[in-house]
């Protein structure tokens, strides 16, 4: 085992680019981290997609997206584990790296969300889920945690305006960011007045799909000092699964595998949850958020919404989130998410992250999830 | 039941269920997927079934509101039309347990 870092990054702002195709996407943010790391070849490409599928009618990304981006002939293919496809890839990145197998990786990932539109969109989607017991009854990933967070509310007795904070966060962190798609302030009390998509889930809530590309290149920490002035160290990488439906469950309120994947991740990077920095988590939906900051140690059980309210999770909170808007604002290319992690995570490390700086960050814990806490993907960077 | 190299597989056994149970949470789809468009909106829900498993199934025959706690029993009813051409699918869905008259 060798220890791994990121020597390179790229990623193109998220949003509706009706102008690209997906591998010209790919091609964009593959060409901004070579020329960050300051490389213009790898050994290989792993490719995080999720809808490709569906979306795009297209699969076999790793030699389609490896020659549109003058990559040709090397080892490149795709891992998929719905919107935690982009954490999968980074991880099975990681590994090959620290195998000592494969000295450079490119790990990418990519999604073409807004070429369908509507119910075609929400049909697309549907195909993470569990077929014949979930999607086969007309559930939607939104649904879902519709039906998560009333339970949460249930349970607890609580408001839908508690949740408001993770959704304010992370838009007034987006409104700083040139690569956020939506860059709009929410007004406090705004939140709980918006349009329902699936009640309680509503338009303020839940994550918007949008296309995006980011890429990072990884390789042997021992070369990677030589390479680039700020290499980010991969010193803690770790996956979970939990059930693929929310019914299958005995405690449906408990993220477990976001608690597995993220205590290896600590476990094997020698920290304590107070030890990080900031938190890049996977904000699809402002019950996930609770949920993960409970499960991932963070806050008690039932108090997850409790950072936010009291502006814990602001960039100069003691634990900022979402600091570049994060799924809610950045926006959520679904299988290039966990990607567009690891870059900001990097941009923070490097104390490149301008208005979005959280000062003096030298731990980030990013984490990527499939469904809702079905594959969990958890990683720590540190400089 | 079968022999299986499965531990898990061969030790599972086939319940039969009442059909009967009690919404845990529910929800309403403004935003439905195609092959559900012409029931939207429609109420989903997680009900655990007195047996003590929990399902997800839509909510049919609603006359008001829907409360956590609410017994419920399993129907049959079109799920879904997998477009204009496609199969018409039938499955389970839960209704309010009706009164005895």
């Amino acid at each position: 085992m060798r220890d791994v870092s990121i020597i390179g990054i790229g990623r193109i702002p998220v949003g509706e680019h009706w102008e690209s195709s997906l591998r010209m996407l790919a091609a964009e943010a593959a060409s901004a981290a070579l020329k960050d790391a300051g490389i213009t070849a790898v050994d290989a490409l792993y490719v995080g997609n999720a809808y490709g599928a569906t979306y795009s009618s297209q699969l076999h990304l790793g030699a389609l997206i490896a020659d549109y981006a003058g990559l040709g002939g090397i080892e490149a293919f795709s891992v998929e584990a719905a919107d935690a496809s982009g954490g999968a890839a980074l991880r099975a990145g990681y590994l090959a790296v620290a195998s000592g197998l494969v000295d450079t990786v490119m790990v990418l990932g990519v999604e073409k969300s807004t070429d369908s539109i509507g119910s075609a969109r929400v049909q697309a989607r549907t195909i993470s889920l569990d077929a014949d017991y979930e999607a086969a009854h007309g559930a939607t990933l939104p649904a879902l945690a519709a039906l998560l967070m009333r339970r949460y509310m249930h349970e607890y007795k609580l408001e839908l305006g508690v949740f408001e904070g993770f959704s304010i966060n992370a838009h007034a962190n987006g409104a700083l960011s040139d690569y956020a798609m939506f860059r709009n302030k929410i007004k406090p009390g705004r939140f709980a007045v918006a349009p329902m998509v699936s009640e309680p889930v509503n338009l303020f809530d839940g994550a918007p799909d949008g296309d995006g590309a980011a890429a990072v290149i990884l390789t042997a920490a021992v070369h990677a000092a030589d390479m680039v002035p700020l290499p980010v160290r991969i010193s803690g990488s770790a996956a979970a699964t939990d059930t693929l439906t929310l019914h299958d469950r005995s405690d449906m309120l408990y993220l477990r595998a976001v608690n597995q994947s993220a205590n290896k991740a600590y476990a094997q990077a020698g920290i304590q949850p107070e030890d990080v920095h900031l938190f890049e988590l996977h904000d699809a939906f402002t019950i996930l958020s609770a949920l993960t900051l409970e499960a991932a140690g963070f806050a008690e059980r039932g108090q997850g919404w409790v950072l936010a309210r009291d502006q814990g999770i602001t960039l100069t909170g003691k634990l900022p989130i979402s600091t570049f808007g994060g799924l809610k604002a950045r926006g959520n290319p679904a299988g290039a998410t966990g990607v567009y992690q690891a870059v900001e995570a990097c941009l923070q490390l490097r104390d490149q992250a301008g208005a979005n700086q959280v000062a003096g960050a030298r731990t980030a814990l990013i984490q990527n999830i499939g469904g809702l806490g079905s594959t969990v993907v958890t990683h720590v960077l540190q400089v | 039941m079968s022999a299986s190299s499965n531990p898990a597989a061969s030790q599972r056994e086939h319940f039969t269920f009442a059909g009967t149970g009690a919404v845990i949470s529910f929800t309403t789809l403004q935003e439905t997927p195609e092959n559900f468009e012409e029931q939207s909106p429609y109420t989903l829900a997680l009900v655990k079934l007195d047996e003590g498993p929990v399902v997800t199934g839509q909510l049919t025959d609603l006359d008001g509101a829907v409360q956590i706690g609410d017994r419920v029993e399993m129907v049959t009813r079109k799920l879904m039309t997998e477009g204009a051409k496609g199969m018409i699918v039938y499955g389970y869905k839960f209704r309010p347990v009706l009164p005895r008259a």
